[in-house]
């Protein structure tokens, strides 16, 4: 029996969010438990159902770098005195 | 509560008592049925029609002066009016538990749509309502039945449907039975009719009625 991943979608507008899985031997019971299991009480405005074998999964998604490139992170760069040095140049006054 | 009702009456007695039994049926797969999805579906299908049962037995209450309780569960065994069909006890055979909910929900639908044209305002209200339930119902039974028809226990699926088809005939009087031939693919024979009862039966009355028997007349 096949494993299905069920998205849910809240809210018009709002995006779609895994909300669990279930096993089903095909398409067709998949549908039925997925609008039993996220349907019945009006919680979701609409779902994906998708079989797990369609979605790719990463569990390495970033090679750490071997050498220094901090620049290409944000941690530590202080906006805030750029932004006065900044001001200080043009001549305009902080709030 | 006398014995014979008004007509309109009778029938919704029927409907209820019909949905209450089938649902009380359904319910003795909980925990045991294929596999976990299905049991949760198998046991929300059969809660569905409980509560289907009480809508029925409110508008039938307040046409006897008396409550949905009392109609559901103080009766005694032989006042019921529900079809033989929902009485038979079918745990351990998913095959004629499956034939038996694609049968009943095939017949029902006829039912309930002729019901929406009741010239009686609530009970045609209360059928376009249930009609909406009744459509999930009908995808699910109707997908196991096409499972099981491809499957290798399809001659078992074929044997539970032939084994119970005059019983599903039952459900539906007059004009109706032929729409369900025709629904059903399936020819008519001589129906197991309403009034009599399966010898599985009075064990199931015991247990749905035991509760309410241990305080007669409490409140819960």
């Amino acid at each position: 029996m096949a494993v299905w991943e069920v998205f849910r979608q809240e809210r018009e507008g709002a995006p779609f969010q895994h909300g669990g899985s279930l096993e089903a031997p095909d398409l067709a019971f998949a549908e039925a438990y997925a609008k039993e299991f996220y349907g019945r009480r009006a919680e979701s405005l609409a779902l994906w159902v998708v079989p797990r074998d369609s979605v790719l999964e990463i569990d390495e998604p970033y090679v750490a770098p071997v050498f220094d490139r901090d620049y290409r992170r944000v941690d530590g760069y202080s906006i805030k005195v750029k932004l006065k040095e900044a001001r200080e140049r043009a001549g305009t006054p902080a709030h | 509560m006398s014995a014979q009702a008004p007509p309109r009456t009778e029938l919704l007695l029927q409907l209820a008592d019909d949905e209450l039994v089938l649902g009380w049926r359904d319910s003795e797969w909980t925990g045991i049925a294929p596999f976990l999805e299905e049991d949760v579906a198998f046991s929300s299908i059969a809660q569905t029609e409980i509560g289907h049962a009480r809508a029925f037995y409110e508008l039938a209450a307040a046409e006897l002066d008396t409550t949905a309780d009392e109609l559901a569960f103080d009766r005694r065994p032989e006042e019921y009016r529900c079809a033989p069909l929902v009485e038979l006890n079918l745990v351990h055979d998913w095959a004629k538990s499956v034939a038996r909910r694609w049968l009943y929900e095939t017949a029902d639908a006829i039912r309930v749509d002729s019901l929406k044209a009741s010239d009686w305002p609530e009970l045609a209200g209360l059928a376009a309502k249930i009609e909406r339930e009744e459509a999930y119902h009908a995808l699910h039974a109707g997908m196991w039945r096409d499972r099981l028809t491809r499957s290798t226990a399809r001659e078992r699926f074929a044997t539970a449907v032939d084994e119970l088809w005059p019983y599903a005939l039952g459900l539906v009087e007059g004009d109706q039975r032929r729409i369900l031939c025709e629904a059903a693919g399936r020819e008519d024979v001589p129906a197991v009719e309403r009034g009599a009862h399966v010898e599985d039966w009075p064990a199931l009355w015991e247990e749905m009625t035991m509760v309410r028997r241990t305080v007669p007349g409490g409140s819960w």
